[in-house]
């Protein structure tokens, strides 16, 4: 009895935690989906539903209808998508250039890049707004992607992963003559296939769920990501539970999907950062 | 130097300057201005016209070490610093051995879970804690209700806001570092457990003496990652409580928003991004030689 105790005990302390931590991880992201889905006002029924009575989708509908959340998820999807493609084109050729040649400066520039992580992105940002400003790219696109077209991040993940793959490749291709840009795009790339998904995904929904900077740059309702329409609807309908509810799931839905498909890439992409961190 | 050598060389640059360019414009020389534009009256007048800007010397740092406001909005950030930061770590810790028990089958299964806030969108997650708490129709405060607890006014109550704030914060974040631990976890050879176990070292001895001391370099940096994102605590206040109520949860980065984005007082602004970037600084040294004083 007493042995069998001690082998059932833990086990159900660690289920019992897991299960717990499950649930608290879980309902408020569970809750929100419920309370999208039910009429008007019975979100802040007492005692609070947890369960729509019947499922409704009229609150996505009045905010695609009414609301012009379709603009917002389309500004989201092209700025994201923008900051993405460009950044990782920029950053994977930095990352190569400091795994895979030797030049003057080369470490030291390194560490100068690396140290600078600690700096806290506002701290530039105003400036940045003033410099934008005299561009006359304050209330644009471009203002948006600006600031995410290289990152010391990305730069560092690309080296770190490629400091794993051996020269003799790269040599037996210059060998063969092959220019360098032409090495870079047809076999460094395609090596890096794997840690490039991951920045990408880190990239897009960095991006996507980034809010500071897109609320001082942009002004203009039309042209606002979804986390500013967001922040700027609950100004005005902070009463309407359930379709805040609905707004939030438009919002997180994307990203959250991207990560359930990709989650294998992502997780790898934690490890790779921390370890050598 | 060989032609080889050089001609490599010359490579690397071409294929660094695009980076090193945009780096250098948006973001070191936005830094250098912004330490510029703190000794300087740059406020809205000085946006118009830039003839009305003055140099002030450091009259922007005394007057926010001369300003109430300020100082609350240094407290508060420490607060949820002091007491988030570490909360955070805890709980990713536990996550993470709980995950890589032995005894759990499909940790993939917990791990996506605890994982899913980390990947959701602030804002939208913010938004949706704001109705949680809502001290009538929170499921929250239901829940408190159903164990005999009355309800609390969780973002309305001067005490109780920031508490609000680093809850949500750590059921948001607390599983990126879980997995930084679980790594960490799986890199602890096992046979020293096993030695352990043979000696007759308890559970939890194990954990103090093989677990802590192996894990140390993860706990570093986590440690510090952590206290970096914490001190630039933005986008949780202005969505759940816009600093309120009283102020209790304004941050320096709030306070550096609206004083700047809204007021327009840039130079007085940079400033205080600047003092915040400091104890940045300061808290990464400090740890940095903490650690340097365990392992000794």
């Amino acid at each position: 009895m007493n042995r069998l105790l001690q082998r059932v005990l833990p086990a159900l302390l660690v289920y019992g935690l897991l299960m717990l931590g499950t649930v608290l991880a879980l309902a408020p992201l569970l809750w929100m989906l419920a309370a999208s889905l039910m009429p008007p006002g019975e979100a802040t029924g007492t005692p609070p539903r947890v369960w729509p009575s019947a499922v409704t989708f009229e609150h996505y509908a009045a905010l695609f209808t009414r609301l012009d959340l379709g603009r917002y998820l389309l500004n989201s999807t092209l700025l994201a998508g923008a900051v993405t493609a460009i950044s990782l084109f920029v950053n994977s050729m930095a990352g190569y250039a400091f795994a895979k040649f030797r030049f003057r400066y080369r470490d030291r520039l390194f560490r100068t890049l690396l140290a600078a992580m600690v700096i806290p992105a506002q701290v530039a940002m105003l400036p940045l707004f003033l410099l934008l400003k005299q561009f006359g790219l304050i209330n644009t696109y471009w203002g948006v992607v600006i600031p995410g077209m290289a990152s010391i991040f990305g730069i560092f993940l690309i080296r770190q992963y490629l400091l794993a793959i051996p020269d003799s490749l790269l040599d037996a291709a210059r060998m063969d003559g092959a220019g360098e840009f032409r090495i870079y795009w047809a076999l460094v790339l395609p090596l890096c296939r794997p840690i490039l998904v991951t920045l990408a995904i880190f990239t897009f929904m960095g991006a996507w769920n980034d809010f500071m900077w897109p609320l001082i740059v942009l002004t203009d309702g039309s042209m606002y990501t979804l986390p500013v329409a967001l922040a700027n609807l609950l100004g005005e309908h902070v009463q309407d539970t359930e379709l805040m509810m609905a707004g939030s799931v438009l919002t997180v839905l994307p990203v959250l999907l991207l990560f359930v498909a990709l989650q294998k890439y992502y997780i790898a992409g934690i490890m790779l950062g921390g370890m050598k961190g | 130097m060989t032609g080889q050598d050089r001609h490599a060389a010359r490579s690397a640059w071409v294929f660094l300057t695009p980076a090193l360019l945009l780096i250098a414009v948006f973001f070191f020389l936005p830094v250098l201005a912004a330490l510029l534009l703190s000794f300087t009256d740059f406020d809205i007048y000085a946006l118009g016209d830039l003839d009305r800007l003055r140099f002030v010397g450091l009259r922007n740092y005394l007057d926010l070490l001369q300003s109430p406001l300020f100082w609350t909005a240094l407290g508060n950030t420490f607060y949820f610093v002091a007491v988030g930061g570490p909360l955070s770590v805890a709980v990713s810790l536990g996550a993470a051995l709980l995950v890589n028990a032995p005894l759990t089958r499909c940790p993939g299964f917990f791990r996506a879970a605890f994982f899913l806030p980390v990947v959701t969108t602030l804002v939208a997650v913010a938004v949706v804690w704001r109705y949680l708490y809502h001290p009538r129709f929170g499921l929250l405060n239901y829940g408190l209700g159903l164990l005999g607890i009355d309800p609390i006014d969780w973002l309305g109550d001067p005490a109780w806001a920031m508490p609000a704030i680093i809850l949500m914060a750590v059921w948001k974040n607390f599983g990126f570092n879980m997995i930084i631990f679980i790594a960490g976890l799986q890199n602890i050879p096992t046979q020293l457990y096993e030695a352990a176990r043979i000696d007759g070292a308890s559970g939890w001895r194990q954990f103090r003496h093989i677990t802590l001391p192996l894990l140390g370099p993860t706990f570093l940096f986590v440690a510090l990652m952590t206290m970096i994102g914490y001190f630039q605590v933005f986008a949780e206040p202005y969505v759940m409580t816009q600093g309120g109520p009283a102020n209790r949860t304004l941050s320096v980065v709030l306070l550096m928003y609206e004083e700047g984005f809204r007021w327009w007082n840039m130079g007085y602004a940079s400033a205080a991004a600047f003092v915040l970037f400091l104890l940045i600084l300061a808290g990464t040294a400090l740890q940095l030689r903490l650690r340097r004083g365990d392992s000794e």
